[in-house]
């Protein structure tokens, strides 16, 4: 049977999904490693949560208001119903290249990935069924169309941000602007957690968050050069660009610290290495390795300094989506308009390339509109559920730890006075609910 | 017959431990102990933001001695446990009603 289908770019899409996935429970040790050891595993849920909610949602409308052709070519929102449920796209297409269910599966990722960075600003205090109804409500207002105006390729029935010369190879206006933008209204309108910010809420577990880390930036390799959809020249260069902004980052935060605060942190190196992610994502086909360390260096210091605005401005980001993810995703968008290269696989001149402002306008626009139409849909979101069912735990489920309150469960067994260690064989500490009752 | 509990740096427990056997005590009890005297805490440093941790690590070590042989067991403990710097942490002695081996009944003197 004739067919177009390329083996080795149908490998790469599907390995790339698999790696994006991975950053999902990346993402969460990540989180769940920063907050106090009394709610990581409420951490953990709401990103998993968030996987859970959004997947379902990406089979059912998401796909297609992201990927299928606009409502009146207008760039705005793809049309609900040409994909719905999946169905049409499982037969062969003997003309496509890669088939679109790895297409899909791959960007399903990105969705979950994306609604599951907001979480982080909202740890130890938040409702978890209110997280979950956000989730999903989020992922269809916001995260779909988003995605549609940047992701969707098409000339004529794409997004109106593609089809406007913006240039975001992998999300850092759809996913990081869009996820730190929401996250931002969250933590103004759930408000801070009870004693923030002067009682100490330490990162328990560093390892973890190095841990969280490290799979972030490995899945990272196929949330860039994935998005390539194919196993050639642009996917190399981008995972080339991917790799050294990243270290660039993870010492520009360090540098920061180590002036500032007199140490060179593992938090540092952990959150540097994310920042450095975040803005190489748009920029990874546009500059070259040279630039992507410019632009990795500057990200690092950048949000280095900006996770510092919590304070100034009085809202609890808990664990510093806006300053990492926010800032991040801005300084990536806005630098391709300084630093791209015409050798580079995007193929355009930034300011510094001779290429003029008019690229580094175009960046502004995608970075603003999406800034602030999350921003403005996320917070009447929060609200209306504020409202109605309410977001936040009570403020004695928050103090004596949301995990045992809203999960049952607590996180580690170390033979502390609460808890089993030493005690738990004999019975002391738990017991189980048929010893109670007879 | 007397208790001797001291709290002392972590690191000096293989000290005192050590000291303590050369001078014939045949047990005690150590625990993982958190407190703060002159010394304070400490400060730490997250994403730019300090903390001020009050709570210092220290090793709690507990002996139960003849009345005779306390000061001797508080001098080997201060001298194994010293470093002359600022925490290394405080000794002190109480009176003892009774102990009792579990093991095998015998009480006072017999059950050190």
């Amino acid at each position: 049977m004739e067919t177009a289908l390329d083996s080795g770019n149908t490998a790469w899409l599907l390995t790339s999904a698999a790696l994006v996935l991975l950053m999902i429970p990346g993402l969460a040790f990540f989180y769940g490693g920063m907050v106090r050891s009394k709610s990581v595993l409420n951490m953990l849920m709401m990103v998993m949560g968030a996987l859970f909610v959004v997947g379902i949602l990406w089979v059912l409308v998401g796909y297609s208001m992201a990927f299928a052709p606009s409502y009146g070519n207008a760039g705005l929102l793809g049309n609900v119903t040409a994909f719905a449920g999946l169905e049409g796209l499982m037969a062969n297409d003997p003309e496509a290249g890669v088939p679109a269910m790895g297409f899909v599966a791959f960007q399903a990722m990105f969705a979950c990935l994306t609604v599951g960075l907001i979480a982080g600003a909202i740890a130890d205090r938040t409702k978890f069924s209110a997280w979950l109804i956000f989730a999903g409500a989020w992922a269809v207002l916001v995260y779909f169309p988003v995605a549609h105006w940047v992701f969707n390729l098409n000339p004529e029935t794409g997004g109106w941000l593609y089809k406007l010369g913006v240039i975001d190879f992998a999300g850092g206006t759809a996913v990081h602007i869009n996820a730190g933008a929401a996250a931002l209204a969250l933590a103004i309108v759930i408000g801070r957690r009870v004693g923030w910010p002067k009682t100490p809420m330490r990162p328990h577990n560093l390892t973890l968050v190095m841990i969280g880390a490290a799979l972030l930036w490995f899945g990272w390799f196929g949330f860039n050069a994935g998005s390539q959809i194919a196993a050639d020249n642009t996917a190399a260069v981008v995972f080339m660009n991917t790799f050294i902004a990243t270290c660039a980052a993870g010492l520009g935060w360090l540098a920061t610290e180590k002036i500032r605060d007199g140490h060179a942190t593992s938090l540092g190196a952990a959150s540097g290495v994310v920042a450095g992610l975040v803005a190489i994502t748009p920029s990874c086909s546009a500059v070259s390795p040279l630039g992507a360390i410019i632009i990795g260096a500057l990200a690092g210091i950048i949000c280095a300094l900006a996770v510092g605005l919590k304070y100034k401005f009085g809202y609890d980001d808990s664990l510093d989506v806006v300053g990492v993810h926010l800032v991040g995703g801005l300084v990536g968008t806005l630098l391709i308009g300084l630093l791209a290269t015409e050798a580079a696989p995007a193929g355009v001149n930034g300011l510094l390339y001779g290429g003029g402002l008019d690229q580094l306008g175009k960046q502004a626009v995608g970075a603003i509109a999406v800034l602030l139409y999350s921003l403005i849909i996320a917070a009447i979101l929060a609200l209306i559920i504020k409202k109605t069912m309410g977001f936040r735990v009570d403020s004695e489920t928050e103090i004596g730890g949301i995990d045992k309150a809203l999960h049952a469960e607590s996180a580690y067994e170390l033979g502390e006075s609460g808890g089993g260690g030493v005690f738990a064989g004999v019975g002391h500490a738990a017991r189980t609910k048929s010893e109670v009752e007879s | 017959m007397k208790m001797v509990t001291a709290i002392i740096k972590p690191f000096k427990l293989e000290d005192v431990k050590g000291a303590l056997e050369a001078q014939g005590v045949n047990g005690l009890t150590v625990s993982e102990a958190s407190g703060y005297g002159r010394q304070k805490g400490h400060t730490e440093v997250y994403r730019g933001a300090e903390y001020t941790v009050d709570l210092v690590p220290k090793v709690r070590v507990e002996v139960l001695v003849d009345d005779e042989s306390a000061d001797l067991v508080v001098d080997t403990i201060v001298k194994a446990a010293q470093t002359g710097r600022i925490g290394d942490g405080k000794v002190w002695v109480v009176p003892v009603d009774t102990v009792v081996r579990v093991r095998t009944g015998e009480r006072g003197h017999d059950a050190l």
